[in-house]
């Protein structure tokens, strides 16, 4: 494969930006990194074109977001890039973390197998940018626009009104909607003038990436206290093409100049891989913890999602893959109020799904923050003690905290969940809100049939129990918005949804989290839940 | 089941001066540690999460009630 990285994408100039009267495009999507290039990929894959805005010229600079977890890649594998990532990446779902010298323990991530994706992937974010763009381009339905940047968002009567800078002057759009997918340092956010609230921390934190073969499994390790940063914190992930991300914690006074400088930094990989070690720098950051997001992410008709909504310690894996949950959650939800099968308040729930989401990573992540990197000599007495005990104490692992990776948030307490009717206690890791549970169906895997529009399943071990809803089944698939039954009779998959001896039925949303769940489904009920699930019940 | 109030120990004076006695040649900060781990230890063991919480709030009031008030202070424990 050639590298990727050279890829330098020109301006085009389009035929918008001579016309006398601004063109209208229904969606615009701020932002080509991974959460705007998802968002793009769901709604082509609705149907919907989508113009596409970056002022970048070439494919992310350095590796930035690495760690892609399952769920994420669940959601890749819906838009069809989920293979391409996995085969280019590294598969890892075990770790190991280290205090002084010794190891404290290891864990791992994904101990029960039948999962067709692995606890995580390793990828450098530029490799993830590519094969999305390729994949965008099959479309044909994605209008990507480089070297072009919003210098204004004004809203109109029913739309907004977009002034766009490029280098060869400046046009005019007119959008009904706006994914405002441009980062951390989001101009969208800017422009309206909305505050990020939060913290940011005093550490800081080097991220090296370096080429160079190392006999090491494809593992995630972190060191407390190690030798090599004492006092402070390191960790090692291997990425796609013998690329390491080396991550060493260098205290609150460090000079930003003397710390990048490349003469320093080798000193630190070789005190880290050992003097002989040969190597080559691939990308060199300094960082500080952010923790902050937008009171709202929905403004009137700017959708705000990936780090320009929210921003958090990348210690667990949440930025990046956050993001992605974002797009994956907002794009059926504007598909269906494209469509008119659902009304404009449906987008009132991305707000109270990924608020709440971002709110459980921005806890996550703050926590883990807090035990990395102490801020008072009592809190790095508890941490001490936590590791030093964990040596010897199962129970104190459970405290020991280098980041607590991500999975798929559960929608707990969101308004499109319908009925529990297998209630709390039965496979409580996919009631109403989760995320679907992935489990080997006929030669492949659940999630192939389950995602894009609402799908029921029935998980029965003897098929001939579904019979008496066949008729349901058919007047459900005629519906305006239809609702696709599928049997499901393979035993792991059975087990993993509590259908096991009795059948039990599944209604999955277009984004493949649960909305509903019965032993015993009616038609009315499941029409019901589908109304629910698309705002249209309160 | 509320944190026990009443007392509840069979050789109080014995187990005070095995607390001491652990703490025995230790520097400031190494008592610091040991208190944390123990409490560590004893949260686990306890399990109970109620219990350790109300006893993390009767033990931060009753410092609270022995500092003198200051300038916006009244910080809440939760």
């Amino acid at each position: 494969m050639r590298d990727v990285r050279q890829i330098h994408f020109p301006h085009r100039r389009s035929a918008d930006q001579d016309r006398p009267q601004p063109r209208h495009h229904p969606l615009v999507i701020v932002g080509a990194g991974p959460v705007g290039l998802v968002a793009a990929l769901d709604l082509a894959r609705k149907g919907h074109a989508s113009v596409v805005i970056d002022k970048k010229s070439s494919l992310s600079d350095g590796s930035r977001s690495i760690c892609w977890a399952k769920r994420s890649l669940e959601i890749m594998d819906r838009l069809g890039v989920g293979q391409a990532l996995t085969e280019k990446g590294i598969t890892w779902k075990t770790g190991k973390v280290f205090f002084d010298r010794g190891r404290v323990f290891e864990f791992d991530l994904l101990p029960d197998a039948q999962h067709r994706r692995p606890a995580f992937v390793n990828l450098q974010q530029y490799y993830f940018e590519h094969f999305c763009i390729e994949a965008a381009k099959r479309t044909g339905l994605i209008d990507l626009r480089w070297q072009e940047e919003v210098t204004s968002l004004t809203p109109t009567g029913d739309g907004l009104l977009l002034n766009i800078a490029t280098p060869a002057g400046g046009y005019r759009l007119v959008s009904d909607w706006v994914i405002a997918a441009d980062g951390a340092r989001s101009a969208l956010r800017r422009s309206l003038g909305l505050a990020f609230e939060g913290r940011v921390f005093d550490d800081q934190f080097l991220i090296c990436d370096v080429r160079l073969k190392l006999g090491r499994p494809a593992e995630r390790w972190f060191w407390f206290d190690p030798p090599f940063n004492r006092g402070r914190s390191a960790l090692l992930h291997r990425q796609a093409d013998d690329v390491w991300r080396l991550d060493f914690q260098v205290g609150a006074s460090a000079d930003r100049d003397q710390e990048t400088r490349p003469d320093n930094v080798a000193r630190r990989v070789r005190a880290m891989l050992g003097e002989d070690v040969l190597f080559a720098f691939e990308w060199i950051s300094l960082y500080r913890f952010q923790s902050r997001r937008l009171e709202r992410f929905r403004h009137g008709r700017v959708l705000f999602a990936g780090d320009a909504a929210h921003q958090m310690s990348p210690f667990g894996a949440r930025g990046g893959n956050s993001g992605i949950q974002d797009a994956d959650n907002l794009v059926w939800k504007l598909d269906l109020v494209l469509r008119q099968l659902a009304p404009a308040t449906l987008i009132d729930s991305y707000d109270q799904e990924r608020i709440a989401a971002a709110d459980e990573n921005l806890i996550n992540t703050a926590r883990s923050t807090d035990f990395i990197a102490p801020k008072s000599a009592i809190s790095r007495a508890f941490r001490d003690g936590v590791l030093a005990l964990a040596r010897t104490e199962p129970w104190a692992r459970r405290l020991v905290n280098s980041g607590r990776l991500s999975v798929a948030t559960l929608y707990q307490t969101s308004p499109l969940n319908g009925p529990d009717a297998l209630g709390p206690g039965v496979a409580p890791a996919v009631r109403p809100g989760a995320a679907a549970l992935d489990a080997p169906v006929a030669a492949g895997w659940l999630h192939d049939h389950i995602g894009d529009g609402f799908v029921g399943v029935w998980f029965a071990r003897d098929p001939s129990l579904t019979q008496p809803f066949a008729r349901d089944a058919g007047l459900l698939s005629e519906r305006a918005l239809p609702v696709k039954t599928v049997v499901v009779s393979d035993a792991i998959a059975c087990e993993r949804y509590g259908a096991e001896p009795a059948p039990a039925y599944y209604l999955f949303r277009p984004d493949q989290h649960v909305a509903a769940r019965w032993r015993h489904p009616q038609r009315a009920a499941v029409e019901e839940a589908v109304a629910r699930a698309t705002g249209s019940r309160c | 089941m509320p944190l026990t109030r009443e007392p509840n120990l069979e050789d109080p004076d014995g187990l005070y001066a095995a607390i001491l006695e652990a703490h025995c040649d230790l520097s400031e900060a190494e008592s610091v540690a040991l208190n944390a781990r123990l409490v560590l230890l004893l949260a686990n063991h306890i399990g109970d999460e109620a219990v350790v919480r109300e006893a993390l709030t009767l033990a931060r009031q009753s410092i609270d009630a022995a500092a003198p008030p200051q300038e916006g202070g009244g910080r809440s424990f939760s």
